[in-house]
């Protein structure tokens, strides 16, 4: 395995060179220039990551090494790292262009991604942490039975961790090759490759400092950048609104809900997908069991909603000021479309994802420029790693250990499982990232929502407070979830029309999110099939409530911290 | 846990007093939770044009201290559940482990 892994290294680094060469010679192409300002400081972070992965290996031996960095990052910590897993590419670049674009639309996504936290914080955080150890499903299958249970938190967590890891990996391609110059499949094998070894040698402890580090260098970018803007308006909102529906072709429609949000029921499918979504999301869940106890699991979501709302606010700043300042300025658009459309927002190179990217260079020059570019893509490096483990856990512990071993996996075994697994997670993502290349993908963090919405949470919170859950009624009712918010997706607008090319108004199910109905199957579904379940497996899993209804609560019992 | 500690437990006034202020406390807040936000929500989806109102004589609606304040409501509401468990959650959970 470690020889395995040399090879792999070695690799990455013989390719350097060849990847540098091969980036100066589409210079001056179709492509962005080759920006050796931001390939300096990205490489500055990745040295640095690197380090601290050689760190994080020396002291990764144990399976709770491995998993949960051994219980021993604090709640502070895990608070940033909580905040860098959720502060995607998706979400810095997604939101700014999207405020750019449409104004206050964009803030009502922000909103959206935000207030899945205080449940989280009320109903999950503690009782993930005094109930589990390494994966969700160690709450889950507490008292229900570990085979079914697990298979069903493990496909619910692979299909969740794949649409996202998708939706990761073609931004990150498209972004990089932007931002750097370097064609797109180069691109995703580089995010790949760093992923993997991040992963599979410093597990959980290195993927925690490379979100660490991730979420303080975009809250300072962001923050510099947010603040730049308002300095230019003498830190007034009103004075930046003011220019801002002066330039934008929508005048004033960009300060009140446009035409983003058209159909009420979509809205509110979209909102409970983003609410419940987060309380579901497998790479999230996991976070809770790195720090030492409950206490601490519950002090790191309140580090984690400041961080992530404080930084939703500078992102519609900075959509502003991209409006104002990018909008404006012909170095930042393309004159053709400038030409045809006669409006610098739809001009913008590049997109409106942009737009946060060209601001930086509009008010910091071209070396904040390459910051915020080493920034976006050690953004999505981090995200992906911690993706990438989430998925291997649920692999190795669940399937492998718990399921194939029956919980009398050999440690080793069981952390070697883990890696091949990353690997393969890692080659898998390489090669879908390259398949879904000229695919709209926008609708797979939504999916991703949706399904961990639909299948995790419902299950996780009646296994936790409902004492009638059964086996049976948490298998059939998790997998309706999953089907339904799949074939949900697949029935959708955004897929049936947008994507596979349908004509307009043919989708048979009107709303673009299936949250709505499919959130409503899963308890259903765990409800009646729990109600009618009359086996002796379902009276050993009512049995086991209180049990574990003392441990939720009181923590007596809990896995605590591995000392070194 | 043996059954008769888990039962000793159980009957503990301390858990028992644990087990309903923390409850009922949890789905309070995320009741008040969801209703400002499916509130938020509604507003975008039935009234657009009252969150367009504007403040005054500037450009500025009355949307976007609404925004905020959802946004800064998730965050108030967070810190209130953690300071009320760090208070009093935790003391009482650490006499239910003492005494058994």
């Amino acid at each position: 395995m470690r020889k395995l892994s040399c090879i792999f290294v070695t690799a990455i680094f013989a390719s350097l060179p060849s990847l540098a060469f091969a980036a100066g010679a589409i210079d001056g192409g179709t492509k962005q220039a080759v920006n050796w300002v931001a390939i300096g400081m990205f490489v500055a972070f990745v040295a640095l990551t690197l380090g601290i992965t050689y760190w994080a290996a020396k002291q990764t031996a144990s399976a709770a090494d491995f998993y949960s960095a051994g219980g021993g990052i604090t709640g502070f910590q895990n608070g940033l790292a909580i905040a860098g897993d959720y502060m995607s590419a998706a979400s810095f670049l997604g939101i700014s262009g999207l405020v750019y674009t449409s104004g206050y639309d964009g803030l009502i996504y922000s909103v959206g991604w935000l207030v899945g936290w205080p449940i989280v914080t009320f109903l999950i955080a503690e009782q993930l942490r005094n109930l589990g150890k390494f994966t969700f499903a160690d709450v889950t299958s507490f008292r229900l039975g570990q085979t079914e249970i697990r298979i069903l938190a493990a496909c619910g967590s692979l299909v969740t961790v794949a649409f996202y890891l998708i939706a990761q990996m073609v931004g990150a391609g498209k972004l990089i090759q932007l931002l750097f110059g370097l064609d797109y499949w180069m691109a995703v094998v580089l995010v790949g490759g760093l992923m993997m070894i991040y992963v599979t040698f410093g597990g959980m402890k290195a993927t925690t400092w490379v979100q660490i580090i991730k979420a303080v260098l975009l809250l300072m970018g962001a923050t510099f950048m947010a603040g730049a803007v308002l300095y230019k308006f003498g830190f007034s909102p009103e004075a930046l609104f003011a220019k801002a529906t002066e330039v934008h072709p929508k005048h004033t429609a960009i300060m009140e809900p446009g035409s983003l949000i058209s159909n009420p029921l979509s809205a509110i499918s979209l909102g409970l997908a983003l609410m419940f979504g987060t309380a579901g999301l497998p790479h999230i869940l996991m976070r809770f069991f790195t720090v030492k106890d409950a206490q601490a699991a519950r002090k790191s979501v309140l580090y984690a909603t400041g961080f992530i709302g404080y930084f939703y606010i500078l992102t519609f700043i900075i959509g502003f000021g991209a409006i104002v300042l990018v909008s404006t300025d012909a170095a930042f658009l393309d004159g053709s479309i400038l030409e045809k459309t006669k409006s610098g927002i739809a001009a913008i190179q590049g997109g409106s994802n942009m737009a946060a990217i060209h601001l930086a260079n509009a008010v910091g020059g071209n070396i904040f420029l390459g910051f915020i570019s080493a920034v976006a893509f050690a953004t999505i490096l981090a995200v992906v790693s911690g993706l990438a483990l989430a998925g291997a856990s649920s692999i190795s512990h669940d399937i492998y250990a718990m399921v194939i071993k029956n919980g009398k996996a050999n440690e080793q075994d069981e952390i070697r499982v883990s890696k091949i697994a990353t690997l393969f997670l890692g080659v898998l993502a390489i090669i879908l990232g390259i398949i879904f290349e000229n695919q709209n993908v926008a609708f797979m963090v939504g999916l991703a929502f949706a399904i961990a919405a639909s299948c995790n949470f419902p299950v996780l919170v009646t296994s936790i407070f409902w004492k009638g859950l059964t086996t049976r009624g948490a298998l059939i009712g998790g997998f309706l979830g999953l089907i339904s918010a799949v074939v949900g997706v697949i029935l959708s607008p955004a897929v049936w029309e947008a994507t596979l090319g349908n004509p307009k108004g043919s989708a048979p199910v009107p709303l673009d999110n299936p949250a709505l109905f499919s959130i409503a199957i899963a308890f259903a579904g765990i409800w009646l099939f729990s109600v009618l379940d009359r086996s002796a497996r379902a009276r050993a899993d009512r049995d086991g409530f209180d049990a574990q209804y003392v441990r939720c609560q009181t923590g007596i019992g809990a896995s605590g911290a591995t000392t070194h | 846990m043996d059954a008769r500690s888990l039962e000793a437990i159980q009957r503990d006034p301390d858990y028992k007093e644990l087990v309903r202020r923390r409850s009922s406390f949890g789905w309070t807040l995320s009741l008040i939770m969801l209703v400002i936000y499916f509130g938020f929500i509604l507003l975008v989806a039935y009234a657009p044009k009252f969150l367009g109102m504007r403040l005054g004589t500037g450009v500025t609606t009355i949307g976007i201290p609404i925004g905020l304040f959802v946004i800064v409501s998730a965050f108030v509401l967070t810190a209130i559940y953690v300071s009320k468990a760090n208070s009093k959650y935790d003391t009482l959970i650490r006499r239910i482990v003492e005494g058994a």
